[in-house]
């Protein structure tokens, strides 16, 4: 058995997401619906940074290169995040529900890694969930605010962003070719039984926000991204990140 | 971020309608004695409408400076810049935030002061009327304009008005962050490999001529504001803050090795006064005039923030609500 590699992957695909959707995040600095907003995503991108960060510094004490070579040292299919946070931050409705999902499985996946069998990343998991509550607290909020307490313009946003997203979202949980060796070293449980939780909790705050779920019988998950099949928007991204980072790798900067 | 009141409001109030001369005779008494002014007292009208006119430029230039900057922030080369330049971009909408809750006290609403950034009615700093063109750029930004922004608001916190000289004295202590932040990364370019030094020289070049205008006209030719320094609403002249930043940073560019793109700068010995030539006047008027290299694309982006976020804002809005200037 390869547990190091398992291990690997993991760390990897738990990385890069949250570096990539840091990156999405930060991109409202600036332009937000609301001042309050710009500062918030800043936060929350700052904070997703962090954990990529403590991610990738993992990744190096198992023989893997420095955190900066790792992210901006990279091409495309070299990435193992899920397509859902590749995509462009569009308007605040898709931003937001984007948030919202994806930080719900966040914070289960690091409730469940606290008990990992793998000390550093049990450890890192208790600050990260931490964190992680007060971004998922600013989401729920915003899902209650804008489904039930707003105007009718901004429900049937958020309904129609949930349905544009939530496939996007099954991607989270796209099955990895280790799923059996990280339950059984009792590292992680696996995603089909985060992807249970997740949808058991976005439940309860969807229904809050008088927002209907659509059926997972009609939706097709958006796997690939954890196999290194990315959507177009990935690559102009990552163009975009190590634009000045490439001018010369080895400098400092 | 922020440099001086550029443009004051030079148009006459109602003749008819003056200040009780006994009321005005002891609210300056209060501003001689060193007093602050808080937001329910009496105020000259005069002292009110220079007062919004002063907060919201300034609370405009916080979240416009935010975009010259805000577009490196997908391209900071690493996770400590990437971290750093978000913070800092994050704190200068903070500051606009502070801001015009500190102008709303004066009773005119947020809403109203973005529409009239909006419609070019109110201005804002002139410098961001420039484009950040490279990463060095920023550098050049987060040191050299934060730092004469700070000599401006350092200044004006000693001001008159109790919730301006507060929020400054936050911002002020965040923009000291935001200093050592540009100087470090100014360091890390003009020790760097030969290409991050010239980097970092050519954005020096393009943002002199912009740093020069930061305090605004010299004293010679701006309005007349003798009204407006006894009621300690503009608190440092343009050339004395102008000269404390020439004394303060020329010394450190040049210990860097770097070059100032003005053949004519000294200090003079004798005098003490840091000479120069005109740093183009002529443009610094025909920019905050609107037809800088960047004008349009600012406000055009900022104009799309805010209708793109219209049916947030409208679905926050209940019914039965009504407006409330916030006390301080």
């Amino acid at each position: 058995m390869n547990d190091t590699a398992a291990l690997r992957d993991l760390l990897l695909r738990m990385a890069d997401d949250e570096l990539i959707i840091a990156h999405r995040n930060s991109e409202w600095t600036g332009l937000g619906p609301i001042m309050e907003e710009d500062i918030a995503f800043s936060s929350i991108a700052q904070d997703k940074l962090g954990h990529s960060l403590g991610l990738y510094r993992i990744l190096e004490s198992l023989g893997g290169a420095e955190p900066d070579a790792v992210a901006f040292g990279r091409s495309e299919g070299e990435f193992r995040c899920c397509q859902l946070v590749e995509y462009p931050i569009g308007g605040y409705d898709f931003s937001l529900m984007r948030h919202f999902l994806h930080d719900t499985a966040e914070l289960l996946r690091y409730e469940m890694l606290e008990r990992s069998s793998f000390e550093p990343l049990a450890r890192l998991a208790t600050k990260i969930k931490g964190e992680i509550k007060y971004h998922l607290f600013h989401a729920n909020t915003w899902i209650a605010q804008l489904g039930a307490r707003g105007s009718e313009e901004s429900h049937a946003r958020m309904q129609s962003a949930l349905n544009e997203v939530f496939p996007l979202a099954l991607g989270i949980f796209e099955p990895s070719d280790y799923e059996t060796e990280l339950a059984a070293e009792g590292i992680f449980p696996g995603e089909a039984a985060l992807r249970g939780k997740w949808l058991e909790t976005i439940a309860v705050t969807l229904e809050k926000g008088t927002l209907i779920l659509p059926s997972l019988d009609a939706v097709t998950p958006a796997y690939g991204g954890r196999k290194g099949y990315h959507t177009e928007h990935l690559k102009p991204l990552l163009d975009e990140m190590t634009e000045v980072f490439r001018i010369d790798p080895s400098a400092e900067w | 971020m922020y440099g001086n009141l550029s443009v004051i409001d030079a148009q006459p109030l109602d003749p008819n309608q003056v200040d009780d001369p006994e009321l005005l005779a002891e609210f300056e008494a209060r501003i001689a004695r060193g007093e602050k002014i808080e937001p329910h007292d009496w105020m000259p009208r005069e002292y009110r409408r220079q007062l919004i006119r002063m907060i919201e430029q300034h609370a405009h230039s916080e979240i416009i400076g935010a975009l010259p900057e805000g577009t490196w922030i997908t391209r900071a080369p690493g996770f400590r810049r990437k971290m750093a330049l978000i913070a800092k971009v994050q704190d200068e909408i903070g500051h606009g935030q502070l801001l015009y809750s500190a102008a709303e006290t004066l009773g005119k609403s947020r809403e109203d002061m973005i529409a009239d950034l909006i419609s070019g009615k109110s201005k804002y700093s002139n410098v961001f009327n420039y484009p950040a063109e490279t990463w060095a750029d920023t550098a050049v930004i987060a040191w050299l304009i934060d730092a004469g922004a700070i000599i401006n608001q350092v200044a004006n916190s000693k001001g008159s008005y109790g919730p301006y000289c507060r929020a400054l004295e936050r911002i002020c202590q965040e923009e000291s962050f935001h200093l050592k932040y540009g100087y470090d990364n100014v360091v890390t370019l003009a020790t760097g490999t030969p290409k991050q030094r010239e980097m970092v020289q050519e954005a020096l070049n393009r943002w002199w001529k912009p740093i020069m205008h930061f305090h605004g006209p010299p004293d010679t030719v701006s309005v007349h504001t003798e009204k407006l320094t006894r009621w300690k609403v503009k608190m440092a002249s343009n050339d004395e803050m102008r000269q404390e930043f020439l004394n303060a940073y020329v010394p450190k560019i040049w210990d860097l090795g770097l070059t100032v793109p003005d053949p004519n700068l000294r200090k003079n010995p004798e005098t003490g006064v840091w000479e120069f030539s005109d740093p183009d006047w002529a443009e610094f008027k025909r920019v905050i005039n609107g037809d800088g290299p960047c004008n349009r694309e600012r406000l055009a982006v900022r104009r799309m923030a805010e209708e793109q976020g219209r049916w947030v804002r409208e679905a926050l809005r209940k019914p039965d609500m009504k407006y409330v200037t916030p006390l301080s």
